[in-house]
Formats: C-alpha cells, sequence, structure tokens
C-alpha cells in the first residue's frame, strides 16, 4: 500500500474537527435521500433504476451511434461540437478561440470534466482569468484547493475559514456569518457574470435527439454562465450521452433525490444550440466539447464498462464507511469515494495508487445507493484480481503471494488444515478467555500486528469446533 | 481534429462499424398522472410553498395585477414580453418596463430593476416547477437576474408533472434554445451546509394561478 | 419425542412431519473462523437445527470458502479452495452457514471462478440453490420464527454487510430475537453501517478499519445494550476487539448462540 495514501488517511482521521464535519454533512445528505427515496414518496424508485441503468447501457454499447446523432442536432440548432482527445487539446481550443474573439475574461459553472483536465490552471497559465461561480468552487479556487466532494465542494472547511479567505483574497472586511459571505460573493461574481466574454459549464446529460446540454443546480450561476456571455462552450465526458429528450423523465427522477434529497434542483436547463432567431438573449456561439481523455480505454473493457454510467450524484461517496472516514483529499485524483476508487486506476493506471481498491471493506453500500446500478464492489474485485495478476508479472509483494500460495494449499488438504490450526492454538494465548492486548513474539507477523494497533485478539479456545464435534 | 481518431477509438472499443445500426433502446418510460386540474393547481402551489415559494390563486387578471402591484410595493420591475402578462394589465403598472427585443438594453434593466415578471409555458404540480421556453415573448434574464422573480400563469398551463411535459413536449429542441426548469427559490448550501438563499438567482419567487 | 419438540414446532407442520417420521439431513459448513476461534456458534448452531427436529452432518473434510483469497485479488487460489468446497458438499441437499459473508462467496462469487470449466461452473451454480444463511434457513426453510429460546438481555442488532444487502436479511434476525423470551432489542442509530472487517482490509488499512469500529461501538453505547448480536462471526470478532480495547463491557454473540439459549 502507499504511503502517500496511508498519511493523507492519518492525517483526517486524527482531525476530530474534520471527522465531524464529514460525518455531519454526509449524514445529511444520506437522510435526504432516504426521505426522498422512500416508498411513500416515490414508489417507483428501485424501477427507475432498473430503468436508468438499462438506458445507460444501451446508449454506452452504441455510444458512437448517439455522439453521431448528437453532433448531427447540436449543429442543425447552429451549434458546434469540438472532439477532444485529452486535456491540452480543450486548453488549445478555448485559447485558440478566446484569441480569435479578443475574450478576456471567462465564468465558469461546476464541472468535473473540468477539474479533471485542470482547464483553469492551464487557462490562467495564458492569462485569461478564469472564475469559478458556484460559491463552493469559487471559495476552492481562491483556496486554490480540490472539491471535497463532487456535490459539497467545500465541505471541510468552516465559516471562519472562509471568513479568512475572503478578507485575505477579496480585500473585504473579515465576516463569518455565512447570510453575508454569500452576499460578498454574490456582488463580486455578479460583476464577472455580466462582464465575462465567454461562459464554461460542464454538461449533466447530453441529449442526442436534441443536441442539446442539459444542467442541473441550486444556485443560478450555470444558468447566468450559460446565458449572460455572448459565448457558451459546455465540456463533457463522451459518456454524458442519453438517447432522447423523453429519457429525462427517469434521469431527473434519480439525479436530485440520489444527490442532495430534492425531487429537482433549483434549476434545470435544457440548452441547444446558441439563441434563435427572435429570441432576446442568450449566447450568440455555442460549443460543446467531447473529451475523451481515457474514456475510450475504459469502454474497452467490457467488465468495467458499467463505470462510465456514473450521473455524478455523489450518493456512493455519502453512504461509503470509508470515505466518511477518510474525506475526499485522502483520494489521489478529482473523483473521490466508491466511483473515484474504480475509475481512478482505469483512468490513471493502478500504479497511480494502488491502495485504492484494497481501500473498502466491500459492504455495498454503494451500490445499493447508486441510481443507475453500477456494481462498485464487482469492480472492485475485479480490479483487486488484476492488481495481484500485474504484481505476480513483476515479481512484486512476494511474501503474500506466497503466504496466499501456502494458505490455498493448506485449505485444500483437510489434515494438514487441523494440524496447522493446532500448531496455531497451542502458540496462541488462551488469556484466560478475556481478549488479548497484545501476542507472543511467535505470532507478532505484519497482519497480527496491524490488527493489535486497532483492537484486541480473540483468544484460542480449548479446542476448535471439530474438536468438540467428535466429542459430542 | 480528434473527431475521427475518437469516433474510431470508440468504435474499436465496442467492436462496432462506422455506420453500424442499433439494437432498440429501451422503450421511453414516461407515466402520466391522472390529476384533474383542480388538484393539479393545488398541489403546485402547495409544493412551491413548501420551497418558500409564495403563491396566490387569482380569480381574475385584476386580482393578479393587484398582488403584483402589492409584491413590487413601489419597487422597480422588468417584464416579459408575454400576451398573457398585457392581457392582465400587469405591463401597465407603474414601475414595469417590458417590450424589450434588445438583448444589451434588457440586461442593464435586468441587472438594476428589483422584480422581474413572468409568465410562463407550463408549470409542473407535483414538484411546484416552473418552465420557461426562451421565445421572443420570454427573455432568458428576467427570470434569473432581479431579487424578486413573479410568474403569472394562467391555470390551464398546470401540469402533472415530468412524464406529462416530456409527453405533450417530447422535442424541445425544437422550440427553443433554452427551457429552464425552475424549482423554488436560488439557494446553496455549500458553506457549513447552512442554507442560504437568493445566491445567483432571485431568492424570493411568487407564483400566481389565474383562473 | 419430546413435548419440548413439539412445542418449539408451532406454525412449521411439514418439520413435525419430519421429526416424527424421517429426520431430514442438513449439512454445516461453520467457517474456518467459527472453528478455530469461535467453536460455540458452531455447537450452538447445530444445537437450534437440531432442536428444529434436523440430522445435523458435519463434513469433516470441510475448511474454508476461499473468501479472503478471493477478495484480495487471489482468483487462482481462492478457486482451488472453492473447488475443494465443492467436492465436500457435492452430496449434501443443505448447507447452512452461520455467515453472511461466506455464504455469499459460496452462492453468488463460485460459478465466476471457472470461466473455462462449465462443469465446475454448473457445480457451482447448483450448489447455490442449496446454501442456506442461518437465520434464513430457519425462517424459510424449517419455516419456524419460534425456537423457544430464552435470554434475560438488553441488546442491540448489528445488520452484517453482506447478509443485509447480499440476501436482503434485515427483519428476519429480528423477528426471531422478537420471539426470544427475556430478550429486550434496542436498535442503534448505525445499524447498517459496516464495522468496519471487511477481511484483509482490516489489516492492510487498520487506522480506517479501527475508525469505523469506532463508530459502530460509540453506536452501540447508545443503546445501553450490553450485547450485540449480528449473523457474522468476523463482524462479531472485530467489534469485539474494539469494545475490549476501549475496556467497555459489552459482550458480543452470535443469533446463533442466542437462539440456542434455554
Amino acid at each position: 500500500m502507499s504511503v502517500a495514501f496511508d498519511e493523507k488517511v492519518h492525517k483526517t482521521l486524527a482531525d476530530a474537527n474534520l471527522q465531524l464535519a464529514i460525518y455531519r454533512a454526509t449524514g445529511r445528505l444520506i437522510d435526504h435521500r432516504k426521505h426522498a427515496v422512500a416508498a411513500t414518496v416515490l414508489p417507483d424508485y428501485q424501477e427507475l433504476r432498473t430503468q436508468a441503468n438499462a438506458i445507460k447501457k444501451h446508449t454506452i454499447d452504441h455510444l458512437d451511434h448517439y455522439l453521431e446523432q448528437f453532433e448531427a442536432n447540436v449543429t442543425a440548432h447552429g451549434g458546434k461540437v469540438i472532439y477532444c482527445e485529452d486535456a491540452t487539446e480543450v486548453a488549445d481550443f478555448v485559447l485558440g478561440l478566446a484569441k480569435e474573439r479578443g475574450a478576456q475574461l471567462i465564468v465558469k459553472s461546476k464541472s468535473m470534466t473540468t477539474e479533471e483536465i485542470d482547464l483553469n490552471e492551464r487557462l490562467e497559465h495564458h492569462k485569461l482569468e478564469s472564475v469559478e461561480t458556484d460559491l463552493g468552487e469559487y471559495i476552492l479556487q481562491l483556496a486554490h484547493q480540490r472539491p471535497y466532494h463532487i456535490v459539497a465542494p467545500a465541505l471541510h472547511l468552516t465559516r471562519y475559514d472562509v471568513g479568512d479567505l475572503f478578507a485575505r483574497t477579496l480585500g473585504v472586511a473579515n465576516e463569518t456569518v455565512v447570510e453575508k459571505q454569500t452576499l460578498i460573493a454574490r456582488a463580486v461574481l455578479r460583476q464577472k457574470f455580466l462582464a465575462a466574454d465567454i461562459g464554461i459549464s460542464g454538461a449533466n446529460f447530453l441529449v442526442a435527439d436534441s443536441g442539446a446540454v442539459v444542467l442541473v443546480e441550486n444556485e443560478g450561476n450555470a444558468r447566468l454562465t450559460t446565458s449572460a456571455p455572448r459565448i457558451h462552450i459546455a465540456v463533457a465526458g463522451i459518456e454524458k450521452l442519453i438517447p432522447r429528450a423523453q429519457d429525462l423523465a427517469v434521469f431527473l427522477k434519480l439525479l436530485g433525490r440520489s444527490a442532495t434529497g430534492q425531487a429537482l434542483t433549483v434549476y434545470t436547463s435544457f440548452l441547444s444550440g446558441p439563441r434563435r432567431a427572435g429570441e432576446i438573449d442568450g449566447p450568440e456561439e455555442f460549443y460543446v466539447v467531447l473529451l475523451n481523455n481515457g474514456r475510450t480505454r475504459l469502454l474497452a473493457d467490457r467488465a468495467k464498462r458499467e463505470s462510465l454510467y456514473c450521473i455524478r450524484c455523489g450518493a456512493c461517496l455519502n453512504h461509503c464507511p470509508v470515505y466518511r472516514k477518510i474525506g475526499g483529499h485522502s483520494f489521489p485524483w478529482v473523483y473521490s469515494g466508491p466511483i473515484g476508487a474504480i475509475i481512478t486506476p482505469q483512468f490513471l493506471g493502478i500504479e497511480h495508487e494502488p491502495s485504492l481498491p484494497f481501500a473498502s471493506s466491500l459492504c455495498g453500500a454503494c451500490a445499493e445507493v447508486c441510481p443507475v446500478k453500477i456494481d462498485i464492489p464487482k469492480v472492485l474485485l475485479d480490479l483487486r484480481a488484476e492488481a495481484k495478476q500485474a504484481e505476480g508479472r513483476k515479481g512484486a509483494n512476494r511474501m503474500e503471494r506466497l503466504a496466499f500460495k501456502i494458505w490455498a494449499w493448506v485449505m485444500c488438504h483437510p489434515r494438514i488444515y487441523e494440524m496447522a490450526a493446532m500448531v496455531a492454538a497451542s502458540v496462541a494465548p488462551a488469556g484466560n478467555g478475556k481478549w488479548l492486548r497484545s501476542a507472543p513474539a511467535v505470532m507478532n507477523l505484519p497482519p497480527v500486528r496491524a490488527w493489535l494497533s486497532q483492537r484486541d485478539l480473540p483468544p484460542a479456545p480449548a479446542k476448535s469446533f471439530r474438536q468438540l464435534w467428535r466429542k459430542r | 481534429m480528434s473527431r475521427e481518431a475518437i469516433l474510431n477509438q470508440v468504435r474499436t472499443a465496442l467492436g462496432r462499424g462506422a455506420g453500424q445500426g442499433i439494437a432498440q433502446p429501451p422503450p421511453v418510460r414516461l407515466r402520466v398522472d391522472d390529476m384533474d386540474l383542480e388538484t393539479r393547481v393545488g398541489s403546485l402551489l402547495h409544493a412551491v410553498e413548501a420551497l418558500a415559494g409564495k403563491t396566490r390563486r387569482a380569480a381574475t387578471g385584476e386580482e393578479a395585477r393587484a398582488y403584483v402591484r402589492a409584491v413590487m410595493h413601489g419597487r422597480t420591475a422588468v417584464a416579459s414580453n408575454a400576451p398573457f402578462l398585457r392581457e392582465c394589465g400587469i405591463v401597465d403598472l407603474a414601475g414595469v418596463q417590458s417590450g424589450f427585443t434588445d438583448a444589451t438594453a434588457l440586461r442593464t434593466l435586468c441587472a438594476t430593476a428589483d422584480v422581474g415578471i413572468t409568465c410562463a409555458d407550463y408549470a409542473l404540480a407535483d414538484t411546484g416547477t416552473l418552465v420557461m421556453l426562451a421565445s421572443p415573448a420570454e427573455a432568458r434574464l428576467i427570470s434569473l437576474l432581479p431579487p424578486v422573480h413573479i410568474a403569472v400563469v394562467p391555470k390551464e398551463r398546470v401540469l402533472s408533472g415530468l412524464d406529462e411535459l416530456f409527453t405533450i413536449l417530447p422535442d424541445p429542441a425544437a422550440r427553443t434554445s433554452s427551457m429552464v426548469l425552475i424549482t423554488g427559490p436560488s439557494r446553496t448550501a455549500d458553506i457549513e451546509q447552512i442554507l442560504v438563499r437568493g445566491v445567483h438567482g432571485p431568492g424570493e419567487i411568487h407564483v400566481v394561478v389565474v383562473e | 419425542m419430546a413435548n419440548s419438540e413439539l412445542w418449539i414446532v408451532r406454525g412449521g407442520g411439514t418439520t413435525l412431519l419430519q421429526s416424527l417420521f424421517m429426520a431430514q439431513r442438513v449439512s454445516i459448513f461453520v467457517t474456518c473462523i467459527v472453528d478455530q476461534l469461535f467453536p460455540n456458534v458452531g455447537l450452538a448452531m447445530a444445537d437450534v437445527l437440531e432442536r428444529l427436529g434436523y440430522q445435523v452432518d458435519f463434513p469433516e473434510d470441510q475448511t474454508c470458502c476461499g473468501q479472503p483469497a478471493f477478495n484480495t485479488g487471489y482468483r487462482r487460489e481462492a478457486c482451488q479452495v472453492a473447488r475443494h468446497f465443492l467436492k465436500v458438499f457435492r452430496d449434501s441437499e443443505y448447507v447452512v452457514v452461520p455467515s453472511g459473508s461466506c455464504t455469499s462467496m459460496i452462492a453468488h462469487h463460485f460459478h465466476d471462478l471457472f470461466p473455462e470449466d462449465p462443469e465446475a461452473r454448473r457445480a457451482a451454480e447448483a450448489l447455490a440453490q442449496r446454501v442456506w444463511e442461518f437465520s434464513k434457513f430457519v425462517l424459510e426453510v424449517a419455516r419456524v420464527d419460534d425456537v423457544g429460546a430464552r435470554l434475560e438481555d438488553v441488546v442491540t442488532y448489528h445488520d452484517s454487510c453482506h447478509a443485509l444487502r447480499e440476501f436482503g436479511i434485515k427483519n428476519g434476525p429480528r423477528r426471531l430475537l422478537a420471539n426470544v423470551r427475556g430478550l429486550e432489542l434496542r436498535e442503534m442509530d448505525a445499524a447498517e453501517e459496516c464495522c468496519g472487517f471487511g477481511g484483509t482490509f482490516s489489516v492492510k488499512f487498520p487506522e480506517i478499519s479501527g475508525g469505523m469500529a469506532g463508530t459502530k461501538i460509540d453506536s452501540i453505547v447508545r443503546t445501553g445494550a450490553k450485547t450485540v448480536i449480528s449473523v457474522d462471526s468476523s463482524c462479531l470478532m472485530q467489534i469485539q476487539g474494539a469494545l475490549a480495547r476501549a475496556a467497555l463491557p459489552v459482550r458480543t454473540m452470535h443469533l446463533a448462540e442466542v437462539l440456542a439459549s434455554r
């Protein structure tokens, strides 16, 4: 397991205030979701999940068809689709367009995809001002930090952190009342919206039969980002496609409820192209950047292809007992929680963070709440098998490999198993029936030490079950 | 450009050929709730209030107009070009400006007006949602920039929910570049999960349903 | 046939007949952890099954279900152990297991271990139909929800993850516990949260595992219960280990042990 991961985990676990903040925030989201999908409130919740999974499966299995249909419809409505292989191509496109149009100020609404490709950093490097407008993301941008959670990006910060941050970066008085902090951000960002040349958004869904981008939000910043500036660029992974506008009747019922417990978020925008003839306002130019960045690799892996069904609701994070302890910043990439654990190794290679697929108790809480029924535990198990195969080929982790080989051999030979068990029982302390704080030297192997670092060991019983059974 | 490269990678990954047909997608799933109009209106108003929106049922256009005047309380407003607002006499209220077709002028007004007044193309009863399609009658920014938004809606436009919306409007893109579903006042809980209203969009919304 | 047997079998007419004429045989797979560390659980389970009128068979060649290897990514080793398991229980009509996670391994994962061996795969699929987690067996095969147990205690119940999510085991054990005379059940708020065991996870990520155990025992303490019950000994080992480390006077019992109490 990796030192970097262990250190981040340790730091988070040792911070009592942070532990409380994470547990409370996720606990609230868990409760909200529970009420929103209760059988009395949404009786066909399970059926909707099944349908959503089927639609995503179909779309992903025929992705080329839907990409082409989407592109044709975007074009028909006066927009343009740009396919980008990676972060550099996206940045090049945005920079090129900005230069051509003499654009200097960009406003951005929340988009994990743009975080994935470090878009802001790349734009800033070329002297373009790109301002995050979602309150949580704006705070993080000022603080130069990564999001902590898909839906609640600043969950790890207190109002005092925010007060200090605003005072330091905006030159305002140190204000710790949350409503007032919000007004400060609102005022600053309003100016940006009205002055911006380009608005960059993500996309929650791309609708193939409409050439439309769907955005869900609560603040109104995505609407402003995509309505005030002359140019709107939506950046989205190719997997965001759904076939028909009518499929939104399924997905919109699941997304808000799974994420925050809302039947619908405050604003849902369905945007297809620049403003039409006769429409009074809206962008004059409309671009959809379709990003690959490795998604075709995941696509090729049939067994794990379902990882691409994700609609980024964050429910798996909220319900994951591991995430609720280690938080979003323990994860090495922008995507955290169970979904992060399965896509990070697939995008970046398992070597990027070998701990990830193993840092789970496989409790299954994530799969239970995933609105599109991704079998996350199954994918984790597949990744673990692949990781061990890779180690075998490289000759890494020999001791563990040998231990399991021996273990398997013993388990296939019952009499050997019985003898080994008797030997182990003879060195293991009986402890007078009390659980043990420590183990004798001969037993003090790494797994035993690891166990004892956190909890007591069970005492060895006088006789094993099979010995007792024979006497019965 | 990477278009061909990416599409080829997708096809290779899926084992599909260019131009290859597709299997049937799962059938569209729309279940329209059988709700009569009265129930729909009641449900809509109840849902809006549950979201801290304010509501009024107006028997006539005049009543609607009086309500709007009361909410405006001497402040300034920008109204959309929806014919229904004209019919209710709302555009004639003191302090209301409307009839804009120029984007720049409209934006300047929206940025300073206290109240934005619109109609709505539809409303969804189960979630308390307003459905607004951008058109010559409805600009985008009126329901977005001013801190107060009043929507005056004739009752026949109230639908049961999303399923009915997508049944009668399966192809929104054919009609407009922007369809927005508005469900309650703008809000955030990004700082310490404390709820604050009116972050970027209006913090106060009013839904008036007219007979 | 003793009167006590007649009394136990209310609501289970089929079982009554069976005890009268021909005792149904069930095999038990006690699991390696019970065999080596918590033998009483196996004995208790056998007791309860016998009292329900079954003839209990313990195939001596049994060892492990292979889950530790499977969960750690060692599929070949898991496959070897699974093959052995299939052999041992080849002729068992019922295999009853005092663990949701082991039952899940057998019923849900064995068949994936033999991608190139259709015969073994078929055997695994057939076995999946015959393997039962203990509480499910009592309720759905024996069709009994009152085994005549008695235990004076204030208890709380931990929903073991595999049992809960793979088999929907939630109300079943609670129904069984409700019929235990003298028992008061108090629900903990974090009943469905993972205890943090997760097999090798508990020793590969001890700090996280320990943190999860901490949340669990805090929740237990808030109920005031003196005993924690679940259907999985691995969960109980994790929970008891954490309780003991915190020097808390709360004990753990497997559901089988509770049901065997008189």
